[in-house]
């Protein structure tokens, strides 16, 4: 074994790339559940993201048109979503559920003549003095635009759920529909949007990983983001900063154990591998004694005659 | 203008029908499906729903239906406990490897013990095993209040790290010649899960399933426990005024559906697959999700969806030899069915009414 092949500047930097799908697809689902949905489709709507990223960006030879439409496929997967608990009156826990299951096996028909494929690469950003300082710069400065999107996207949610408007309608959504049906809020309408904001999120996400953290295709390639995307929500108590926080943790974690693989530590490959969800667990153990700051509607279904 | 009414009560017709209809939707929409890719609607269809019944090959199929829809039934019968009561186990499949784990392992253990014995205690074991990684998610819940289904979740990536530790490490076959996965265990005698009528594909696990149907049904029907679970899953307020202990409800959900799903893994390891490998498990787990809502939670119900969707398996097998269909076509069929369900439950509770004039 040799740890001194673990580079700590590097070990940075790709915990940044590492935490990026997770932070797209946990920012997502937090505005999601603000307005008081619970939707466990996240890992479905991120491998159909990953593979409709993917195949326009191969197709067309360009990423950023890849993300798009993995925004776009996130956000239909998500309005089935919208369908059955919206307008169909579903329980959401088992609707999620199902656009899991179904976002993963559509996901490998769509993908199935894309195995083995490299993507076109997404460019780096190069600003003239900062990425060319030491250690600071390969850290912050030389990475893909998406990675900085994901961060300004934490910034504009925290803005929007506090300092506007409609980030207080959100809320009031999510804390009480009743009353802000009373209100003449339509609360319908603003939780579709958040719903399909939250699979554009996921979709997005999805597309990080096949485009350029991995950067191919294979069938289940998000194995269990998603989940733990959702856990990550709990563990941020439902605040953007904070579940920016949790992504880099949850990243280093990942990028960690990867390193700890190749530097051929003494414990099997396996149980390193495991490590990110039994800490999910752990941390999910002991974030759940606090349960204060959920949105109180999260998961209840509404209809006006009630 | 049409307008959306909750039924005073919950509409026993439509609860019978909305499992057909959706099958209907789904055979239109999943053939327009196959339409795009390139197959035949009709006999597509044709192919997956009455091939492996009727066709010249049904008499190797129609064993198949048996072992194919037991782990299926014997998972969702579990599932379907805590899905009444709103507790979500969704790591059915963690439970699943574990439990063929710790059945295999008590196999490999006695190797080559002859003993009427050894397959007694791989059933217990396989259970236990099952019932004990369930516990985890029960436990944390009854204690710190941990949200179940991520746990259970979560714990499903660790089974199958675990499972490939196993098969590449500790019950590596020594005779193997270096390839991964256990010894056979089809050739070892005394912890083979053999057909118990040749030819048949009957084999314990059918009985066991067919015995947790009957068992499940009685609970739920004639039991306090299970009218303690559809109270809590209909009513929780009344539940709680009337006493019910959601921590006991929680263990014996979870632990139930955990020790099903381990036997169904037990079943399947020393069974038809034969022996530990990284891949043996095939979404059984995920699948009998779909089946637990197809069959309404209803123990019946779930009986005949079990073999619906086992149906589809073999069905699906057959049409990627014969028609080159892909595989992920029939798990997006799959899903398909899980959404229609879903969306026309809406018939059951609520009714659509004609009203003139405006609408508050």
């Amino acid at each position: 074994m040799d740890l001194s092949a673990i580079n700590p500047v590097l070990l940075i930097a790709s915990l940044m790339v590492a935490a990026t799908p997770l932070l797209l697809a946990a920012i997502g689902e937090l505005v999601v559940e603000k307005a008081g949905v619970l939707n466990l489709g996240v890992e479905g709507m991120m491998i159909v993201g990953a593979i409709s990223g993917f195949a326009i960006s191969v197709e067309t030879g360009s990423p950023y048109l890849g993300f798009l439409c993995a925004a776009i496929g996130g956000a239909v997967l998500s309005l089935l979503f919208v369908i059955l608990t919206q307008y169909a009156l579903a329980n959401q826990v088992a609707s999620g559920l199902a656009l899991t299951l179904f976002g993963l096996g559509i996901s490998s028909l769509m993908g199935q003549s894309y195995v083995g494929i490299k993507p076109p690469a997404t460019g780096e950003i190069w600003l003239p003095i900062l990425s060319d300082l030491p250690v600071i710069g390969p850290i912050f400065f030389q990475h893909d635009p998406i990675l900085y999107f994901g961060i300004a996207l934490v910034a504009a949610v925290w803005v929007l759920l506090k300092y506007s408007r409609f980030g207080l309608i959100l809320r009031a959504v999510g804390e009480n529909h009743d009353a802000a049906h009373a209100l003449g809020y339509k609360v319908v309408r603003v939780r579709t949007l958040a719903i399909l904001f939250g699979g554009a999120c996921a979709g997005l996400g999805g597309a990080y990983i096949s485009l350029i953290r991995v950067p191919q295709w294979t069938e289940g390639m998000t194995a269990g983001v998603g989940w733990i995307a959702l856990a990550l929500v709990v563990f941020a108590s439902w605040k953007p900063w904070r579940a920016l926080i949790g992504a880099y943790l949850f990243g280093g974690i990942t990028v960690l154990q990867l390193n700890l693989q190749a530097a051929g530590v003494a414990i099997p490959v396996e149980y390193l591998a495991m490590s990110p969800y039994l800490i999910t667990i752990l941390v999910l153990v002991i974030l759940s004694a606090d349960k204060s700051s959920a949105p109180a509607a999260l998961g209840r279904i509404f209809h006006a005659s009630n | 203008m049409i307008r959306l009414e909750k039924r005073p009560q919950s509409s026993h017709t439509w609860s019978m029908a909305t499992p057909l209809v959706a099958v209907l939707a789904t055979m239109i929409f999943g053939g327009a499906l196959f339409g795009i890719l390139g197959t035949n609607p009709l006999t597509a269809i044709r192919t997956i729903f009455f091939e492996p019944l009727f066709g010249e090959f049904a008499f190797y199929y129609r064993p198949q239906l048996l072992v194919k829809g037991a782990p299926l039934v014997l998972i969702a019968i579990g599932l379907s406990l805590g899905f009444r009561a709103g507790i979500w186990n969704i790591g059915a499949e963690g439970q699943y490897i574990i439990g063929a784990l710790v059945g295999a392992g008590i196999a490999l253990a006695f190797y080559p013990l002859d003993a009427w014995f050894v397959f007694p205690l791989m059933i217990i074991g396989g259970a236990a095993g099952g019932m004990a990684w369930a516990m985890i998610p029960a436990l944390l819940k009854v204690r710190f209040g941990t949200n179940e289904i991520l746990v259970s979740l979560m714990l499903v990536y660790v089974a199958e790290q675990f499972l490939a530790s196993m098969a590449l490490g500790l019950m590596k076959n020594p005779e193997g010649f270096g390839f991964p996965g256990s010894r056979n265990l089809q050739e070892y005698e005394s912890a083979h899960n053999a057909e118990l009528i040749t030819g048949t594909g009957m084999h314990l696990g059918v009985v066991f399933a067919l015995i947790a149907v009957i068992f499940a049904y009685v609970l739920l029907n004639r039991h306090m426990l299970g009218f303690q679970i559809r109270l809590t899953g209909d009513a929780p307020r009344a539940a709680r005024f009337a006493g019910v202990k959601p921590a006991r409800l929680i263990l014996f959900c979870l632990g139930a559906s955990g020790a099903l799903a381990g036997l169904a893994g037990l079943f399947e390891v020393s069974g038809p697959a034969g022996q530990v490998n990284i891949d043996f498990n095939v979404g059984y787990g995920f699948t009998a999700i779909i089946v637990a809502f197809l069959g309404r939670l209803h123990p019946v119900g779930i009986l005949l969806a079990g073999g619906l969707m086992a149906l589809t398996y073999i069905g699906g097998e057959i049409a990627q030899g014969q028609l080159g269909l892909p595989s992920a076509a029939i798990q997006v069929f799959q899903g398909m069915l899980l959404f229609f369900l879903l969306a026309l439950d809406l018939l059951t509770n609520y009714r659509f009414r004609l009203t003139r004039g405006e609408v508050a």
